[in-house]
């Protein structure tokens, strides 16, 4: 693996994800969502499971924001449930929540912080 | 098992509403009944308008044969005179004994009569019961002047029936300073007196009457200010008096100033004696409204079935015309400044005068009194029994909004489901709003039967009202529903603003048209729209595509997707039956017919589906949209090819109406289906658009259902050719593509519609808005702009690669994926 410094890993290049929408990338054993807001021009990533239904498919919900302060989400395509792309927290079920991560961008690269 | 005795003492509003609550309840009990007047009891609260011509029938609350088909033995003109408690039995005037397990007395009040010397005289009455009315009426031929005693809520009533009586020479006698005291403020007072007055009432405050004049009968009041008011007769309303006389001599704990002391679960100092009613005495008030005391009947019957529903204190929020003029207090009309901010509105040139308390932040209202209009009445009470947040600036309550977009009517649509709007019924707002969608109720009659809301003091009747115009209106057509926070727009405005400024793309549409950054909710409602008018390759935009339109292909338990090819009329040859086998073994996939006549190919990973759509592409295949909102299948019945019943040739005509729509985006999935006959093989009527051969030609049905919500299609045209046939078909599905809302499906579109099928007929064969020649022409293009998706995505080697799960690693599939075997085929595991 590719690592910037420390802990960043690469996971992918800029052109693999689409705007405005996700990928998932494999970082050793683990499925990590990508989302390229370029809408907002930011990055993000959280893990791929949705934690609702067990469900390995997070990267291919539609993104999108909600509320005043236009919170970026995405919406599982399973049963629509919500999960702030900022803080994981499900917007639709409290109960439910799920792991974000950072993200960088250089070179046209994508550096995730594990 | 012998079914424990209730004994209900009294037969008034709320001694019947125990009796029904109860027997609605449980059918555990004997159930006794006394009742002191010689009639079943009658609705009191609208007891004047016997005077307009309603009959002790019609106020009556239900049926002697009521109560015998419910097994409740009724004995009326029979009051209860003695209790005893140690042998828990009853004696009544007639001389019935009776033991009891549970008591419930309902005993109501009586009049105040104040000790006056005179009061004995002819020509005195009070205002209670039938009796007394009749009294009254029969009295009043003779009377010229008449006087009502007392200025508060039942003496303005029984003024008000003096003057229907032709007494034209009313007076009401206040020994307060003002009118109302107990429910409105002295500005309120002073508003309501002037507009009495203008309305020919005479009134008279802080006079206290000292005797009644007159030989044997009363002929005049003689005040304490020696002042003397010559009448003819004069009605007692100084107020009312619980009957509490039975009880007392019982021993039971009584209040100082009368009323039997309950508890809150209505128990009285006997735990066996319930009190419920005017009689009943409850944290050291007296409730003169019917609401509390059904209120109290409900806690009673749920005490005595095992439930534990508690009394606690009640509104006691009132609105009444008095001889025409609204008088409303709701909520905590006293509270005065610095406890709350008053908001005042006067108007002594129409009579009119509001009040509004709301709290020093201005967040909340807390009361208030309404004279002359009280029309915001019931808004009003329900913004402050369901603490709804005011508007920034609430005088706009009372005075209506001048210049703003708000509407009274939107207020109520936005009270909690669960707010009480009925408070005699305890009948709230998800019940009447769901009545009206789900029974289709629409008038106020309907609604009473349905839900009673509405039956009691018929307080609510104008909230119910607006309720059903609301909901109807939220359901219909018209009504503007908003696609979602991203969009101020319905679908249908939408769709016109992209056609209008040839938007093509989810991002041009949301910077002209939208805000923020959009949702799951618009990206594919939008998605929609673009496609419906432009008919572009979807993936090209695929991040604004539900799953399975993004990846066309339906996402599936695990994760995996299936895979559908069209099979158009359900016509398939044996070669490409042989195709789909192979495919389906190459890829490990699980196949099963469908119920639209295809086949599904199931648990295909994501990285596979481009390969395995090249193969079935080769093979002649097309993409079958199963994944899409779009036009699913046209099933078809063999017909005149093969049956012996056939009148003409289904599959054919099948066949030509799929391959025409196909691949053609709507606000939901559509379904058709051709049959040969009346016999229906191919359940056409359960389609969006069904089609049955006829000796003459074809019929034409349209808006039917399967799934959740069945409904057969309607029939819209009959013995039409086939060319008609597939122009109103244009027509129809341009329509609903153009108007529905999102995710509607045409049966939902058309129970919505305004004028419904006679108003679509219309519009799609008789041109009446005269769009019929640009559906068609709208329609011929998406018929002219068809492609097959799938074919696009594998001859394109960009579009390709994205059908991969990892980015950063192409060939890998998602190792969650797990099958298991089942009969020989493989299921999900997850
Ligand atoms: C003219 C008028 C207008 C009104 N307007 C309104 C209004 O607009 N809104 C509102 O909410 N309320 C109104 N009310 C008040 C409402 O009618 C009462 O709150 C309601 O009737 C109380 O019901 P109840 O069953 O407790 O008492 P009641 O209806 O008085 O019934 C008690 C019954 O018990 C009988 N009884 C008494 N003692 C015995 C005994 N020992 N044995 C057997 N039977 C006995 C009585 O004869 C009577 O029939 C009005 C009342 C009147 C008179
Ligand atoms: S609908 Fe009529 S024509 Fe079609 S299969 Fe059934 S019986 Fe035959
Ligand atoms: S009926 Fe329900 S379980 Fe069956 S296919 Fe449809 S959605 Fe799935
Ligand atoms: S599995 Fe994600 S919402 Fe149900």
């Amino acid at each position: 693996m590719e690592t910037l410094i420390d802990n960043w890993v690469l996971a992918c290049l800029v052109d693999d994800v689409p705007e405005n929408g996700g990928a998932c990338v494999k970082l050793g054993d683990e499925q990590i969502a990508v989302f390229n807001f370029t809408r907002r021009g930011e990055w993000f990533a959280t893990q791929n499971l949705c934690p609702h239904k067990q469900q390995m498919v997070l990267s291919r919900g539609m993104i999108g924001s909600t509320g005043e302060s236009c919170e970026p989400k995405v919406a599982c395509p399973f049963h629509k449930n919500t999960f702030s792309l900022l803080s994981g927290q499900c917007l639709t079920n409290e109960e439910l929540s799920i792991k974000t991560y950072g993200v960088r961008i250089e070179d046209g690269k994508v550096f995730i912080s594990l | 098992m012998i079914k424990p005795t209730i004994i209900v003492v009294g037969n008034g509003m709320v001694g019947y509403k125990f009796c029904e609550k109860l027997v609605s309840k449980s059918s555990g009990f004997n159930i006794i009944v006394f009742g002191e007047e010689p009639r079943q009891a009658y609705d009191r609260v609208h007891l004047s308008e016997y005077f307009n011509g309603k009959t002790a029938a019609d106020l009556s609350m239900s049926t002697r044969s009521w109560y015998d088909k419910q097994g409740i033995m009724l004995h009326l003109g029979d009051p209860i005179q003695e209790i005893n408690r140690t042998t828990k039995t009853v004696h009544s005037l007639l001389g019935i004994t009776i033991q009891y397990d549970y008591l419930v007395l309902a005993t109501g009040s009586s009049a105040f009569v104040p000790d006056i010397p005179g009061i004995e005289k002819d020509g005195v009455f009070v205002y209670r019961t039938i009796e007394d009315l009749e009294l009254i009426k029969a009295y009043a031929t003779n009377a010229k002047t008449g006087a009502v005693m007392g200025g508060g809520l039942l003496g303005l009533e029984a003024a008000k029936a003096l003057i229907d009586l032709g007494i034209e020479d009313t007076h009401v006698i206040e020994f307060a300073p003002r009118l109302m005291p107990r429910q409105i403020d002295s500005a309120g007072s002073a508003m309501l007196q002037s507009k009495l007055k203008e309305l020919g009432l005479n009134i008279h405050l802080n006079k206290s009457t000292s005797y009644i004049g007159g030989n044997h009968k009363a002929e005049a009041l003689h005040f304490n200010d020696e002042s003397v008011l010559p009448i003819d007769m004069l009605v007692i309303s100084a107020g009312i008096r619980p009957r509490d006389e039975v009880a007392k001599l019982a021993g039971l704990q009584v209040g100082t100033r009368g009323g039997i002391v309950v508890n809150d679960k209505m128990q009285t100092s006997d735990e066996c004696i319930f009190a419920i009613g005017e009689c009943a005495l409850y944290d050291g008030m007296i409730y003169g409204l019917v609401a509390p005391g059904y209120e109290m009947a409900d806690i009673a019957v749920s005490q005595l079935t095992g439930g534990s529903k508690l009394f606690y204190s009640y509104d006691m929020s009132t609105k009444l015309k008095l001889i025409g003029v609204d008088v409303a207090s709701f909520g905590d009309a006293f509270v005065t400044e610095p406890d709350c901010r008053t908001i005042v509105f006067e108007d002594t040139h129409k009579g009119i005068y509001k009040r509004i308390n709301i709290t020093t932040d201005g967040k909340y209202l807390l009361g208030g009194i309404l004279i002359g209009d009280a029309d915001a009445y019931n808004i009003l009470l329900q913004t402050v029994n369901n603490k709804l947040v005011l508007p920034p600036n609430p005088e706009d309550l009372i005075l209506g909004s001048r210049g703003g977009l708000e509407t009274e009517g939107a207020g109520i649509m936005n009270l909690p489901d669960d707010a009480l709007i009925c408070s005699c019924e305890a009948v709230d707002k998800a019940a009447i709003c769901s009545s009206v969608t789900n029974l289709g109720i629409t008038d106020i009659d309907g609604m009473k039967k349905c839900t009673r809301a509405g039956t009691g003091c018929g307080g609510c009747v104008p909230l119910v009202k607006d309720l059903i115009a609301g909901t109807m209106k939220a359901n219909g057509q018209y009504v503007k529903n908003v696609l979602c926070e991203h969009f101020d727009y319905s679908r249908q405005e939408l769709f016109d603003l992209v056609k209008i400024n040839n938007l093509k793309n989810y991002d041009l549409v949301l910077d002209h048209f939208g805000k923020g950054d959009g949702c799951e909710t618009c990206k594919p409602a939008v998605a929609s729209i673009l496609s419906s008018l432009w008919n572009d390759v979807i993936v090209k935009q695929d991040t604004i595509q539900d799953s399975n339109d993004r990846f066309l292909a339906n996402i599936q338990k695990g994760g995996t997707y299936s895979v559908v090819p069209r099979i158009p009329g359900g016509e398939i040859t044996p070669d490409k039956l042989i195709v789909l086998g192979q495919v389906a073994k190459q890829y490990g996939l699980y196949t099963k017919i469908t119920g639209g006549q295809r086949i599904d190919l199931f648990g295909a990973h994501l990285n596979d589906l481009p390969a395995i759509w090249e193969e079935l592409i080769d093979a002649g295949f097309e993409s079958g949209h199963a994944y899409g909102k779009a036009l699913r299948t046209v099933k078809s019945c063999v017909g005149s090819t093969w049956c012996r019943f056939g009148l003409h040739d289904s599959v054919s005509f099948a066949i030509e109406i799929e391959d025409r729509y196909k691949g053609i985006r709507a606000p939901h999935k559509l379904k058709g289906g051709v049959s040969g006959c009346i016999r229906e093989c191919a359940e056409a009527k359960s389609k969006d658009f069904g089609v049955i051969a006829t000796e003459k030609g074809w019929n034409l049905y349209v808006c039917g259902n399967g799934g959740s919500k069945p409904q057969h299609a309607e029939l819209f045209a009959t013995d039409i050719d086939k060319e008609t046939l597939v122009k109103y078909l244009d027509r129809f599905l341009m329509f609903y593509i153009k108007t529905a809302e999102p995710l509607s499906r045409t049966a939902t579109w058309l129970n919505k519609m305004d004028g419904g099928l006679a108003y679509l007929k219309n519009v799609v064969i008789n041109d009446s808005l005269g769009i019929c020649a640009q559906l068609e022409e709208e329609m011929q293009a998406l018929v002219n702009t068809y492609h097959c998706e799938w074919k696009e995505v594998i001859e394109d080697p960009a579009l390709r690669k994205r059908f991969t799960h990892f980015v950063n690693a192409p060939r890998e599939k998602d190792p969650t994926v797990q099958f298991e075997p089942m009969r020989e085929q493989v299921k999900a595991k997850w």
